[in-house]
C-alpha cells in the first residue's frame, strides 16, 4: 500500500467568501436566525448561488445535530455534512474535512458555519455534559481548567500575572482600532486594569476572560478551479491539522504544553512555512493565559519564553509580531464558541492586502502587504488543538 | 472475549461503592505494574486489561491550584486542586483545611474520605 501524500491538499482549496452577523447583542434574533443569515451574506460575499451548496458543516452550543438542522433551516439537501463537535476549534477542523471532500470530488461548494445568542437569552451558552470525576468538586467550567494551567505556568517559568496581563492590553489595543469590536469605544487597557479586576478563579480575573457576546459566522469554500470566477480573492488553504491529547483538564497530560505543538508543526509542515513566514498570527485567546501557551506551543518563541514576546505591547499595533488584530476573543467577539472569528480576521487580513473591501480600520488596524495568516483554534479546556495556514495566490 | 458486563459493577460505579464502603481505590495493571487513574474499563493508550484495584496510600503532591471566587451566600470561595498521587496518576479535588487561596504548587497532601452534595467525595489535607 502505497503512503497517502496529505500534502496533496495544499493550495487545492481556497476560501472565497466570509461573513458574521449578529456579533454583540443581537436581541430578538434565534442562534440559527444568526447563523443563517451569516450564511447567506458569505454566499453573497462569494457570488455563489444557496443552490450550488452541496457541503454544510456548522457546529454550536445550540443544536445538537447543528449541520442538519442548518440545511434544513437553509432548504438544502447537501450532498456531505459535518457536525463534529470538538468545542471551539470545531470549525478549524471542519475547514480540513471540507478540504478533503472537495478534493475528493464529493462536493463542490461547502459553507461553514456557526451561530449562537447566548448574551441576549442569558450568558455563557454550553451543551457540555458534567465531567465525570470533576463535576462533584464544581469546578467553574472553562474558567478553573485555565486557571489551574496558568497558576502551573507561572510556578515552572516564574510568570506573573503582569505578564497575563500584557495579552489582555495588546488585545484591546487591536480592539480600538477595529469599529467591529465590542470594545471598540470602551478606550484603552492598563496593566492595573486587568490586575484590579473582579477575580474570578485565580490567577484569572475578569479581564483575563473573553467577552461574552452574541454572534454567528460563515465562510464558502470551493476548489481552486471553482475560486477563480468568484467575486472576491480567494485566499488559500495551504496547511490544516489537528490534534488533542485529553478532555478534562485533569486528564491533561502536561499543564503548560498543548497539542497545539504537534497540530501546529504539521500545518506549517504542509504549508511549506514556517511561523517566522506569517504576516499576522490569529490565537484562540479565550482567556490571556491561551496566547502565552499558543505561541510557544506553535514555535514563535521556546517554551517559557512567550512573557517576554508580548512585553512593551510587541504583539499590539506597534508592535512586531501581528496577533489576534481584530482585539480577539478578549476584546472583540467571543459568542461561545470563537473559531470561527479566528480564521475570519486571518482571511480578512489577507483579502484586504489584496485590494478587498472587507470593513474599515483605523490607522494600523490593517497590516499592510499580508499574504500569509496562521489561524490556530481550540476547544474545550486547552483540550483540541487545530491550526490551518492561510495564503494569497501567489504563495502556493 | 469474557463477559465482563454481567454480575459486576462498572468501573464508575465500583470506585464510589468502594468509596461509600470507606476505601480510595484506584486500578492497575498487573502486567505493566503501573496505576492510572481515572477508572477504566482497560489501561488508557495500551488496553491491558489485567486489572486490579488497590487501595490508594492517600498521599499526594499538588500540581496545580486555584482558588474559585463564590459569593458568600452560595457557600464561599473554595479550593480546586490537581494532586499527583504517589502512585502516579493525578486527580482533581479540592485541599480543605486552609485558606483556599493559600495551598501552594509542590505542597505535599493526605486524601480522606468526606462527602460533597451527599456523595463521598475524597478530600485532602496538608500535611
Amino acid at each position: 500500500m502505497t503512503k497517502n501524500d496529505i500534502n496533496k491538499l495544499r493550495g487545492k482549496t481556497a476560501v472565497v467568501g466570509l461573513a458574521e452577523s449578529g456579533c454583540g447583542i443581537a436581541a430578538g434574533w434565534s442562534a440559527m436566525e444568526i447563523m443563517a443569515n451569516s450564511v447567506h451574506d458569505a454566499l453573497d460575499d462569494a457570488g455563489i448561488k444557496l443552490s450550488e451548496v452541496d457541503g454544510v458543516f456548522a457546529a454550536t452550543a445550540f443544536h445538537s445535530m447543528a449541520a442538519m438542522s442548518l440545511s434544513e433551516y437553509l432548504g438544502i439537501k447537501p450532498k456531505f455534512a459535518d457536525g463534529s463537535q470538538i468545542g471551539g476549534s470545531s470549525f478549524l477542523s471542519h475547514i480540513l474535512t471540507a478540504a478533503m471532500a472537495l478534493d475528493a470530488g464529493l462536493i463542490n461548494v461547502a459553507v461553514i458555519a456557526y451561530g449562537s445568542n447566548q448574551k441576549s437569552i442569558g450568558g455563557f451558552k454550553t451543551i457540555s455534559e458534567a465531567m465525570p470525576y470533576e463535576a462533584q468538586y464544581d469546578p467553574r467550567m472553562p474558567v478553573t481548567a485555565y486557571a489551574l494551567a496558568a497558576k502551573r505556568y507561572m510556578y515552572e517559568f516564574g510568570a506573573t500575572r503582569e505578564d497575563l496581563a500584557n495579552i489582555a492590553v495588546s488585545a484591546r489595543d487591536w480592539a480600538l482600532l477595529n469599529p467591529r469590536a465590542y470594545t471598540h469605544n470602551d478606550g484603552p487597557l492598563t496593566v492595573n486594569d486587568v490586575l484590579s479586576a473582579r477575580p474570578i478563579v485565580d490567577p484569572l480575573g475578569k479581564l483575563d476572560c473573553c467577552l461574552v457576546t452574541d454572534g454567528g459566522a460563515a465562510i464558502v469554500m470551493t476548489r481552486a478551479d471553482r475560486a477563480k470566477d468568484t467575486k472576491n480573492t480567494p485566499i488559500f488553504m495551504l496547511g490544516a491539522a489537528m490534534e488533542h491529547h485529553h478532555r478534562m483538564v485533569s486528564e491533561m497530560p502536561d499543564l503548560v504544553r498543548t497539542s497545539a505543538i504537534d497540530s501546529g508543526r504539521r500545518a506549517f509542515e504542509m504549508s511549506g512555512y514556517l511561523p517566522g513566514n506569517m504576516d499576522t498570527v490569529q490565537l484562540y485567546d479565550a482567556f490571556t493565559i491561551n496566547t502565552l501557551l499558543f505561541l510557544e506551543d506553535l514555535g514563535f518563541c521556546k517554551k517559557g519564553e512567550a512573557r517576554d514576546l508580548v512585553k512593551n505591547n510587541n504583539i499590539g499595533p506597534s508592535g512586531k509580531l501581528r496577533v489576534n488584530t481584530n482585539g480577539g476573543g478578549l476584546s472583540c467577539v467571543h459568542p461561545g464558541m470563537y473559531g470561527l472569528f479566528v480564521t475570519l480576521e486571518a482571511l480578512r487580513q489577507l483579502r484586504n492586502s489584496s485590494g478587498d473591501n472587507v470593513g474599515s480600520r483605523l490607522d494600523g488596524g490593517w497590516i499592510d502587504n499580508a499574504k500569509l495568516s496562521v489561524a490556530h483554534g481550540n476547544g474545550g479546556v486547552l483540550s483540541s488543538q487545530v491550526t490551518n495556514i492561510w495564503g494569497t495566490a501567489e504563495t502556493i | 472475549m469474557p463477559e465482563i458486563l454481567k454480575g459486576s459493577l462498572g468501573p464508575e460505579q465500583q470506585f464510589k461503592k468502594y468509596l461509600s464502603e470507606g476505601k480510595f481505590m484506584i486500578q492497575k495493571s498487573k502486567s505493566l505494574n503501573q496505576f492510572f487513574f481515572h477508572p477504566r474499563v482497560a489501561f488508557p493508550g495500551s488496553g491491558e486489561r489485567d486489572l486490579e484495584w488497590l487501595e490508594a496510600s492517600g498521599n499526594g503532591v499538588v500540581h496545580s491550584t486555584t482558588c474559585n471566587r463564590r459569593l458568600p451566600e452560595k457557600g464561599g470561595d473554595f479550593n480546586l486542586s490537581l494532586i499527583t498521587l504517589d502512585e502516579g496518576p493525578r486527580m482533581m479535588a479540592r485541599v480543605e483545611g486552609i485558606d483556599p487561596d493559600k495551598v501552594e504548587i509542590g505542597q505535599k497532601v493526605k486524601a480522606r474520605i468526606s462527602s460533597l452534595k451527599g456523595e463521598p467525595a475524597i478530600i485532602f489535607d496538608v500535611l
